[in-house]
């Protein structure tokens, strides 16, 4: 038998039902559709975590103050004053892994300018902070070594305060704006980092130098968090074993349980957030996958009707010659046509939904070659599973009954 | 010898219907020459319709021989006898067996699809003039729904006649038919016959369709009880215009 007779044979006898092998096909187009968007929705919301995880700082290490007991009580995270200068200290001389340091003080109040407020948080930090946060400077400068020393009362402001706070045509650098009523002289301006993936915007704030924030601010003498960068991405898991003992070593702490601080890495939290939307996506590409069984079974189903009620056609094919393998093989384009074209249109759709998605809810989405051709090979597959049974069902067929079948 | 196309040789036929043996063909001699129109007459249960699948290749008989333009047939495969069926036979049947939404001319060319040395262009070519040998040039792409059951018979003709065939068996192919359609259908065959020496195998229960043959064999019991030559063969054209004229079309 010659296949390209075959497939016009299964393209005619498709065509002369256009509506059912539409209805048909529908629901592999809704099932590979919605892999495709599932996929690419999901794989968006990862990769966009990931990115905005970077634009932190990939290679960033931080240590955060723990739970300390004082005398039998247990204290809790944030109250702790557990983390200290000669911390930040001994981290810098003996940790071999890190290339950048900084302390971090914070306290949040508003801010005012002429008539304008707006409520922000300041960041006390030293000349290193903007290198391992990530942050760029658009005009301006940091401020120096001396400032830092001299509890200087200077500042760089995010771009969301300039916005806030700052008549248009004002230049914010030199002007004189107050924090919690402390008058603070704008030195520097933020390059602008947007929103992070949990829509935190990262341009609202004030970075000062950590001497003035601890004592004009705060009035204490702690640090609350330690940020330094590791020389690289690779080296994070050494840098953090190197400061848990550096860590323990300076707080005399014997055994591992007791630490009254915690050493986390941006990786870390990538690694977790990705998981998560990892599971995300394997969920949502389950359920799509399982609309892509139901378009299969629906198929099958197709096809199974198709047989009976062409009885009559498969006696008349098989009178005038048609072998029985001609009519498995018919049967079986058949429906590997309807999975294939609807795979086909369906990977269309994909597309478009990725992109009306994309586009109309603003998320990221990002289609992947592999989700594409594995729905293809799917749906081919499914055409041919399910195709089989319905077709070997007609070849099998008597001509002679199948003539007579009313 | 050599103008034999039909030869059957004590041919047996048996069912198992459940526990029961059914002997359909006792025992079956017969010879159809080239050239010739044959009724293959008989009640129902008489063996016709099985002798009918026997020599459409359809089916196999138990014992006996069957031997179609030399070929013997009982020693043929499922695939072979698709093949044969394919280069010798042509079926035209009671119900038409059109594929619906699908033009006359499509339909013609069906039997052609399964013989891979025929190109597209020669299945085409031989499928309009299969329908111009039976009158329907005009109604070419016409669905068998805007056909008249006569006009879906003479498509189904067509049909037989496209592969060039051996033999054109008919099954009671006048048999939805009113009497002034059954004898246009009938003229047809009666002009396929003498005209381009077409062998034809017609069977029919009815008697004066029959009569329209030139030679009736008939079936009772499964064995073959009578064959005559019809004396007087008539002409369906003649028929026709004895009946009174009515509101049929041409």
């Amino acid at each position: 038998m010659n296949y390209i007779n075959l497939l016009k044979i299964a393209k005619n006898a498709l065509m002369r039902n256009k509506f059912r092998a539409f209805l048909t096909m529908l629901g592999i187009i809704i099932g590979v559709a919605s892999v495709i968007a599932m996929l690419a929705i999901g794989q968006g919301s990862k990769k966009s975590i990931q990115d905005q995880m970077s634009s932190m700082g990939s290679n960033l290490v931080f240590i955060m103050p723990g739970s300390q007991q004082r005398g039998g009580v247990m204290m809790g995270n944030s109250s702790s004053q557990s983390l200290r200068m000669e911390d930040l200290e001994a981290i810098r001389l003996n940790c071999e892994n890190i290339s950048a340091v900084s302390p971090e003080v914070r306290t949040s109040g508003q801010v005012v300018f002429g008539n304008e407020n707006w409520p922000t948080s300041i960041y006390g930090a030293n000349t290193e902070y903007l290198g391992i946060k990530k942050f760029t400077i658009e005009s301006g400068r940091i401020f120096t070594e001396k400032e830092i020393s001299s509890l200087a009362k200077v500042c760089l402001v995010g771009k969301t305060i300039v916005e806030k706070i700052f008549p248009k045509g004002v230049d914010p650098i030199g002007q004189t704006i107050r924090f919690k009523n402390i008058p603070m002289k704008i030195i520097g301006i933020l390059g602008e980092k947007g929103e992070n993936s949990f829509g935190q915007d990262q341009d609202d704030l004030m970075i000062a130098p950590y001497t003035t924030v601890q004592r004009r601010f705060l009035a204490i003498d702690f640090i609350q968090g330690i940020y330094t960068s590791a020389v690289s991405e690779e080296k994070t898991e050494a840098a953090i074993a190197e400061m848990k003992t550096i860590m323990r070593k300076q707080h005399k702490i014997a055994k591992p349980e007791d630490d009254d601080f915690r050493v986390m890495s941006q990786s870390e939290l990538v690694k977790t957030f990705s998981s998560i939307s990892d599971i995300l996506t394997t969920l949502l590409g389950a359920i799509a996958g399982i609309s892509l069984l139901v378009g299969g079974i629906g198929i099958m189903n197709i096809m199974y009707v198709s047989v009976t009620e062409r009885t009559r056609e498969i006696g008349l094919r098989m009178s005038i010659g048609g072998k029985g393998r001609d009519i498995l093989m018919q049967f079986l384009i058949e429906s590997t046509m309807l999975s294939v074209v609807g795979g086909v249109i369906g990977i269309l759709f994909g597309y478009l939904i990725s992109s009306v998605v994309g586009t109309l809810m603003g998320w990221p989405v990002v289609i992947m070659t592999e989700s594409v051709v594995v729905s293809f090979f799917v749906c081919s597959a499914i055409g041919i599973f399910f195709g089989w049974y319905p077709a070997k069902k007609a070849a099998s067929l008597n001509p002679i009954d199948a003539l007579r079948y009313e | 010898m050599e103008n034999t196309i039909i030869e059957v040789i004590n041919l047996k036929k048996d069912f198992q219907v459940g526990d029961m043996t059914v002997h359909a063909l006792k025992g079956v001699n017969l010879k159809i020459q080239k050239g010739e129109f044959v009724a293959i007459m008989g009640a129902s249960g008489s063996g016709k319709s099985t002798m009918l699948n026997i020599l459409g290749c359809l089916d196999k008989p138990s014992a006996g021989d069957y031997k179609l333009d030399g070929i013997s047939v009982s020693e043929l495969n499922k695939n072979e006898l698709a093949e044969l069926r394919n280069a010798k036979l042509g079926f035209v049947f009671q119900s038409y067996n059109l594929l619906s939404r699908t033009s006359a001319l499509e339909n013609v060319e069906l039997p052609l699809f399964y013989n891979n040395k025929v190109t597209s262009r020669e299945r085409k070519e031989r499928a309009i003039a299969a329908l111009e040998s039976v009158g329907l040039a005009d109604r070419m792409h016409h669905m068998p729904n805007q056909l008249s059951g006569g006009q879906q018979q003479r498509v189904a003709i067509a049909r037989s006649l496209v592969n060039d065939p051996v033999v054109i068996l008919a099954d009671e192919a006048t048999g939805n038919l009113d009497t002034r359609t059954s004898y246009e259908i009938m003229e047809l065959f009666q002009r396929l016959n003498t005209d381009r020496g077409k062998t034809i195998v017609f069977v029919t229960h009815e008697a004066d369709i029959a009569r329209l043959t030139s030679r009736n064999i008939i079936f009772r019991d499964g064995w073959v009880v009578k064959e005559q030559l019809v004396e007087e063969k008539l002409l369906a054209s003649y028929m026709l215009k004895t009946l009174p004229v009515g509101e049929h079309e041409a």
